[in-house]
């Protein structure tokens, strides 16, 4: 009665002569994704870019990078190329080369952190409202719906504005931002593979509720709000930067992408170029973000 | 379906009254109390106590948020205990060059958006597909106040075709429907448009996909109808999913256009 | 892990599973406020009995309650009203067994494949997973499943680590069979589980059904809308209409003398592969009746070739007419209805 799995004929180059090898093809599906990813050139590229950004942010101390806070009256607004500022220098004088990779350290961190709050927050609510359904739901739910009758930027800017400017205020009011959609997200999956027979068959096995989260559902939703969770990293990245710049957020004179933006206003006639730099960073790094998140749904959606 | 809209008309009670809540705590959450932002920092206390009787600042808060809620619901919205004038009047005349923008931006962005995204999702060139794709892509990972300030360096400051700041021409005052007021609006139209752009292209094209995959598509072709009548079809189908994610660009406008101005403010 | 209820208790007289007045009404939210104001009645006063050993065919058309049946049988869907007896012992109540202890004696298969198992998990482990749950250890439970496995008709070594989508419809099938009898059930309710599968395919998992029957001496409730497959596996047919017994008996005398009008139109509906015996009469007409607001008395009426006024206002009720029991009118002397005797 057995049966032969029919993917075991189908080793390539049967009948030609050539030797058989037989091919592992049971793999797991993260396996799968991994190996999908490492065959994508745009996302890996974009991962090679993010980790520069990151790992040089990270190490900026030790880079043997000029003082971000060391100004200077005569050396202000040089331009890009001068000797010994790669990059010039910003409005007071200061480096801006070291700024522009010191400032990645609040800037990402202030995009990222959000986001990863806002996961796990949001996240256990809108499984717990998904899959308990009913009267949670509908509470829990409807909470999210007052923060979500704001527009995100508008909620942002006046939560920061209301809390006063401070980069722990800016990360409050984002994660705040970032928890009713990651909690709808995850609400809308929950029910969805709440809904599948595995799940009742899980029920009909006897295992208690956490058991059957644990092992049934975890595993089903956590990709899909994950990688919704990556594409926010960008905005989060944005509107942390809107917020500096707007004067919400990071406080001067602290290297923050946002906020050169908004010093370097003035020079836009002197040194325009050198103006528009911290701008680009943020660009550099949204875009990468929003790349690689694409092509994590791209390499978690198929099936087989 | 008129029930459906009712039911949905009640859920929104419990919600619009969280949404009060929480305007009235944000107010709150801002430090500081509003009598001593206005006063001399030297006032003698009890002239703060007496201000703070006069408008009420005294009571507790579920007493100040009562009184609140119901002023604001008969429509009036106060005075500003700053300037003495109308709040009304005092957002009224900002939120006004607010809508302005954002309906310039909402149509520049979501008319284009909707060609793209069909224009993507239908053409049979990868090299359509991947331009559109691209644009998108940029539409929704560019810091707008950047490009706002990437556009006045490149079109003010460079080629000095466009004014870098300002509503309209010096001297002018309120808003006018024409080419000096336009001209002003131009750059932060276009800066404004881009996220909603992005967003709406990718949406426009990845819905109108889906629907170009489902069998009645094919149903349609084999019935023989030409490519303009299935277009039709098409775009009925997705024109609610494309209104909804709509409805909260637009919203998102209002609040992206507050870093828009400030890059364009004098 | 075997509890004492695995061994037989009240001897081969006293039914497996005994279901009584069971009822099912799901609310529909309308009205205003989403307050429910009118119902699904999906299944309505149901009685039956499940003897051991047997296999108990469930007929009906799609939406008639055999898959909420399936449900309440395994408490998946908490019913209304009514009471079930497991060889002896009452569920959820006091003196009796917990749901938990009825989910190990009870076990069910259902029709999708694949959304019925795990994309996430490979076969041991989604074999593994209810005996685990149990308490049984680790290396014990992924024995049992490679045995399980071995016993469906997969080669465990190749079968094992392999992931649902790695396997056929065919294959996936014996899977949730396996999986069914991982906590060594009593009795299985298998909800459509060949329905889904081809022919060839189906042919093969049921003959596995009657081994496997044979094997661990399981008892079966099998729905399905297939009236030839269900004549093949079964004992006992029971007949459902818009949630309630129109006739159940020996499927001998079901197939043989069917008397409920429902019951011969559906068989007399099924394709024969002989040309002369051509079917005569009049296959039913339309869709069943919205259960939302079934109609009144009988519910087969408005479908009903013999439908008469008295039909309308008396609800027929299950009565033995020999070798099966019939809910209609005509079969109750004295009823009204001008062919009852």
């Amino acid at each position: 009665m057995a049966i032969q799995s029919p993917s075991l004929d189908l080793t390539a180059g049967a009948g030609t002569g050539v030797r058989l090898t037989p091919v592992a093809i049971t793999r797991g599906y993260w396996q799968s994704v991994a190996r999908r990813l490492r065959r994508d050139p745009v996302t890996l590229v974009c991962g090679v870019v993010l980790l520069l950004v990151v790992a040089s942010a990270l190490a900026a101390p030790w880079l043997g990078l000029s003082d971000p806070y060391k100004t200077s009256m005569i050396r202000r607004l040089y331009p890009i190329g001068s000797p010994n500022f790669l990059l010039g220098t910003d409005e007071l004088g200061r480096d801006m080369f070291s700024r522009l990779i010191y400032g990645g350290r609040l800037s990402l961190f202030m995009g990222v952190t959000p986001v990863v709050l806002a996961l796990l927050i949001g996240g256990f609510l809108g499984i717990t409202a998904g899959f308990l359904g009913g009267r949670v739901n509908m509470l829990i739910m409807r909470i999210m719906d007052v923060f979500y009758a704001f527009p995100s930027v508008l909620l942002a800017i006046s939560l920061s504005g209301a809390m006063g400017a401070g980069a722990e205020n800016t990360l409050l009011a984002l994660t705040l931002v970032f928890i009713p959609p990651i909690c709808r997200v995850s609400e809308s999956v929950t029910t969805q593979v709440r809904g599948f027979d595995f799940v009742e068959a899980a029920r009909a096995s006897g295992a208690g509720t956490l058991t059957i989260v644990r092992v049934h559902v975890l595993g089903n939703v956590l990709g899909p709000i994950l990688v919704y969770a990556t594409s926010l990293i960008s905005v989060a990245i944005i509107l942390a930067a809107g917020l500096s710049f707007l004067g919400l957020g990071v406080k001067p004179p602290e290297p923050e992408w946002g906020l050169m933006l908004n010093t370097l206003r003035q020079a836009i006639y002197v040194n325009p170029v050198l103006a528009a730099l911290p701008g680009v960073m943020i660009f550099i790094t949204s875009i990468c973000f929003n790349l690689m998140s694409d092509g994590l749904r791209a390499a978690m959606d198929v099936k087989a | 379906m008129l029930l459906y809209a009712l039911r949905r008309l009640i859920y929104l009670g419990p919600v619009a009254f969280g949404v009060s809540l929480l305007v009235f705590a944000l107010v709150h959450l801002a430090p500081g109390d509003p009598i001593s932002a206005i006063v001399p920092p030297d006032t003698p206390k009890e002239v703060v106590d007496k201000l703070k009787e006069y408008y009420g600042f005294d009571k507790p808060l579920p007493v100040q948020y009562v009184r609140w809620l119901l002023v604001t619901l008969s429509g009036d919205f106060g005075t500003s205990i700053g300037t003495g004038r109308p709040v009304s009047q005092e957002v009224g005349s900002a939120f006004g060059n607010t809508i302005i923008l954002a309906i310039a931006a909402c149509c520049l962005a979501f008319s284009l958006a909707i060609f793209l995204g069909t224009a993507a999702a239908y053409a049979k060139s990868r090299i359509v597909d991947r331009l559109v794709t691209s644009i998108a892509l940029v539409g929704v990972s560019v810091p707008h106040f950047w490009l706002a300030i990437v556009l006045v360096i490149i079109f003010s400051v460079e080629l000095g075709m466009l004014p870098p700041m300002g509503l309209g021409p010096e001297n002018a005052t309120g808003w006018r429907l024409d080419w000096p007021h336009i001209r002003h609006m131009i750059l932060p139209t276009i800066a404004l448009s881009v996220i909603p752009l992005g967003v709406m292209t990718r949406t426009v094209r990845s819905t109108i996909k889906e629907i170009l995959s489902m069998e009645f598509v094919t149903a349609l072709q084999a019935k023989g109808m030409n490519d303009r009548q299935i277009l039709l079809h098409v775009l009925k189908n997705a024109a609610p999913v494309c209104l909804a994610v709509m409805g909260l660009q637009a919203g998102n406008l209002i609040g992206g256009s507050i870093l828009i101005e400030t890059v364009f403010s004098c | 892990m075997d509890s004492v209820l695995s061994v037989d208790r009240g001897g081969p007289a006293q039914p497996l599973l005994l279901a009584k007045n069971l009822r099912k009404h799901f609310p529909i939210p309308g009205g205003l406020l989403g307050r429910a104001t009118r119902v699904v009645r999906a299944v309505d006063d149901l009685t039956l009995s499940v003897a051991k050993g047997e296999t108990l065919g469930v007929v009906g058309e799609s939406g008639c309650g055999k898959s909420t049946v399936a449900r309440l049988l395994m408490r998946l869907i908490k019913p209304d009203r009514g009471t079930m007896i497991l060889d002896g012992d009452p569920v959820d109540e006091p003196h009796g067994i917990t749901v938990n202890e009825l989910r190990r004696h009870v076990q069910m298969v259902f029709q999708d494949s694949y959304a019925s198992l795990n994309p996430r998990l490979t076969i041991v482990e989604t074999l593994a997973f209810a005996p685990k749950a149990h308490g049984l250890p680790h290396a014990e439970a992924r024995g049992r499943s490679r045995d399980l496995l071995a016993k469906v008709g997969l080669e465990p070594d190749t079968f094992a680590d392999r992931y649902p989508h790695e396997l056929s419809g065919g294959q996936r099938q014996r899977v949730n069979i396996a999986r069914a009898l991982a906590l060594r059930p009593r009795l299985v309710i298998l909800d459509e589980a060949v329905s889904a599968l081809d022919k060839s395919v189906e042919a093969q998992v049921l003959n596995m059904l009657v081994d496997l029957k044979d094997e661990f001496g399981l008892t079966y409730v099998f729905i399905s809308h297939d009236l030839n497959v269900v004549q093949y596996l079964s004992d006992r047919v029971l007949v459902m209409y818009l949630g309630k017994i129109v006739e159940i008996g020996d499927v001998e005398a079901i197939y043989g003398k069917p008397q409920h009008p429902y019951t011969r139109a559906l068989l007399s509906a099924r394709p024969t592969m002989d040309p002369r015996r051509r079917t005569q009469e009049a296959p039913i007409q339309g869709d069943p009746p919205n259960p939302i607001d079934p109609p009144s008395g009988c519910r087969f009426r408005t479908r009903c070739p013999f439908a008469e006024s008295v039909c309308a206002g008396t609800e027929p009720v299950l009565a033995d007419t020999g070798k099966q029991s019939v809910a209609c009118l005509m079969y109750v002397p004295g009823s009204g209805h001008s062919k009852a005797a």
